[in-house]
């Protein structure tokens, strides 16, 4: 990336901040919404943060066969949903990322 | 009472460190997303300068997590930051939120308090003042919550980028990145039309992943969206029942 385009990078996704956060606070005005908007901003974000994390878990495995990042996911959900907290769930996937990877290694 | 005078005595306030206890109590698993994102985005490609400017005027994990693939894959810059707002959505929201307990404040004022809401400094406002009464007190307790926050972000985050380059790649730990934002969507994951939501956006990115420009996103998030609205205006009719969409959302 040239200069021009890192500081067009960081500007914007500062902007893209500032203005998600503020969205309701620049104003003393009231901001009613259409309820299809609010709709919308309830299930946007998880539905932006799926899209992305799924090619990644499916699609892009450079290291090893594909089963190895897909199984790390499914044990670091599965801790997910056994404790909540986020610091576990990075840590067991990890570590089932590693042992994966080993196996696949070793046994392919 | 002047300015400086009420800024010298705002970090004498006991509600303010109040905030900043609360915050470190929790503050261990921000710290590790911290770090995550930090060596993450170095991983992935980002220069040091770049990574660091990122991290301190960005200050969105799960967004700039989000987009390091896009950035890695050549995408436009309006993909890029498109993608981010989608991520921060949720912030908006947040916004809302908080509008009462900042709206008798100056503009600027309300401005940097909105660049500081963070998802966990939101959840401790919320648990910790229910009814917004326009009290300093509680003004100054989120400033507690969102300094620590800042701090428990920022530090393990710009360690983060600073030692990247010195974590062999074989550790794999972009994968982390990964891992820190499949936690965030599964937190997000409150009822079935979510989970719906979830499901058919991942299927349409994967499956249409062989677009140009990772457009696969544009279409995941637009049908994802189509068929959480169809889902929701199906149950409402179930229900018959209107007017807990906002109050649906867990924050």
């Amino acid at each position: 990336m040239i200069l021009l385009q890192q500081i067009a990078l960081v500007v914007g996704m500062t902007v893209v901040t500032v203005l998600s956060r503020n969205m309701f606070l620049l104003s003393r005005k009231p901001m009613p919404l259409p309820a299809r908007v609010k709709i919308a901003l309830r299930f946007a974000p998880a539905a932006a943060l799926a899209a992305v994390v799924a090619p990644e878990l499916l699609l892009l495995t450079p290291l090893g066969p594909p089963w190895v990042k897909l199984g790390a996911a499914v044990i670091a959900a599965g801790y997910f949903f056994a404790r909540r907290g986020i610091l576990g769930t990075i840590l067991s996937g990890m570590v089932a990322y590693w042992a994966l990877s080993w196996i696949s290694r070793t046994w392919a | 009472m002047t300015t400086v005078h009420r800024d010298q005595t705002l970090f004498a306030q006991p509600a303010l460190r109040e905030g900043m206890r609360d915050m470190r109590a929790v503050s261990l698993g921000i710290a590790a997303w911290g770090l995550v994102t930090g060596v993450a985005m170095v991983k992935s490609g980002l220069s040091v300068q770049l990574a660091l400017a990122i991290s301190l005027f960005v200050f969105a994990g799960s967004a700039q997590l989000a987009v390091l693939p896009l950035i890695a894959a050549g995408a436009p810059l309006w993909l890029i930051l498109g993608t981010a707002f989608c991520v921060n959505l949720r912030f908006v929201v947040f916004s809302a939120q908080m509008r009462p307990y900042f709206e008798h404040l100056p503009r600027l004022r309300r401005l940097v308090y909105g660049y500081l809401i963070g998802d966990l400094s939101q959840v401790l406002m919320i648990r910790r003042h229910p009814h917004p009464t326009g009290d300093p007190q509680q003004t100054h307790y989120f400033l507690g919550v969102s300094l620590a926050n800042w701090i428990a972000w920022q530090v393990p985050s710009i360690i983060g980028i600073l030692t990247a380059q010195h974590i062999p790649g074989a550790w794999g730990l972009a994968f982390a990145g990964t891992l820190a934002l499949l936690g965030i969507v599964l937190s997000l994951l409150a009822d079935r039309t979510i989970a719906a939501v979830i499901v058919v956006a991942s299927a349409l990115s994967a499956l249409l992943f062989w677009l140009p420009l990772r457009l696969n996103l544009v279409a995941a998030i637009i049908g994802a969206l189509m068929v959480g609205m169809a889902w929701e205006a199906w149950s409402q009719r179930q229900l018959a029942s209107s007017g807990r969409l906002l109050d649906g959302t867990k924050p």
